[in-house]
């Protein structure tokens, strides 16, 4: 089984928490990315995410490969969903487990931190307006909150 | 002429209104193909702001296209 993957179906956190299970491991971090009911000052209904999948996966395992070579980790697993997405649901859960805290906290930071900077994967906002806008596409004269990172 | 297939994510899929299309073109690059399809459908990101894909590969905007070559233009990401 792939130790990233892009996901249709809800996370089951538990399922992924298992495969980390590590006797060695001291210690478990794990990330949830939740969606939020507001951004950049204005009330958000739900989020809509898509992936370009395959892309997505190879890079997701490399940003994993890079963590456990990096910070010294036992296992490391994330997943990311793509559909449309309610206020409150679960858009991106990583777990990583290591001997220690220190390289377990540092890992997780680096896996989502990366995760969010390189993996093909648009959300569009759905406002309470009932409009709607793709984050960080925006070009000059749209919406301003979407700059270039 | 080189034909190649193109497909459509997020912000670039809505504008073309196509999830992928197969195309011929004189283009020599992925950059000169964006631009290309750009002035076609008027998509509103600059070529700097999209990355490029090729056969589930990043590839730079110099990439040479080939024969049968399966190009993504990626807009600025937002996951997580």
């Amino acid at each position: 089984m792939k130790s990233f993957a892009i996901s249709v179906e809800p996370i089951d956190v538990a399922a992924c928490a298992r495969r980390l299970a590590d006797d060695r491991a001291g210690a478990l971090v794990t990330f949830e990315g939740w969606v939020r009911n507001h951004n950049d000052g204005q009330q958000v209904g739900s989020l809509e995410y898509e992936a370009y999948a395959p892309l997505a996966e190879s890079e997701g395992e490399r940003i994993l490969a890079e963590a456990r070579v990096r910070f010294a980790l036992g296992g490391a697993v994330a997943v990311h969903r793509t559909g449309h997405l309610k206020i409150g649901e679960l858009a991106v859960w990583v777990g990583v487990t290591a001997e220690h805290r220190a390289a377990a906290f540092d890992a997780c930071r680096y896996i989502i931190d990366e995760a969010k900077a390189r993996l093909p994967i648009w959300k569009k906002e759905h406002y309470a307006s009932g409009a709607t806008a793709w984050i960080n596409c925006a070009t000059r004269g749209e919406h301003a909150g979407g700059s270039a990172t | 002429m080189t034909r190649v297939n193109v497909q459509y994510f997020a912000i670039l899929r809505e504008q073309r209104g196509l999830t992928s299309e197969t195309l011929e073109t004189n283009a020599p690059t992925v950059s000169g193909l964006y631009e290309e399809l750009r002035a076609r459908h008027g998509f509103t990101l600059p070529g700097n702001r999209v990355r490029a894909a090729v056969n589930d590969a990043f590839v730079p905007q110099s990439h040479v296209l080939r024969e049968g070559d399966r190009v993504v233009f990626i807009p600025p990401v937002a996951g997580g």
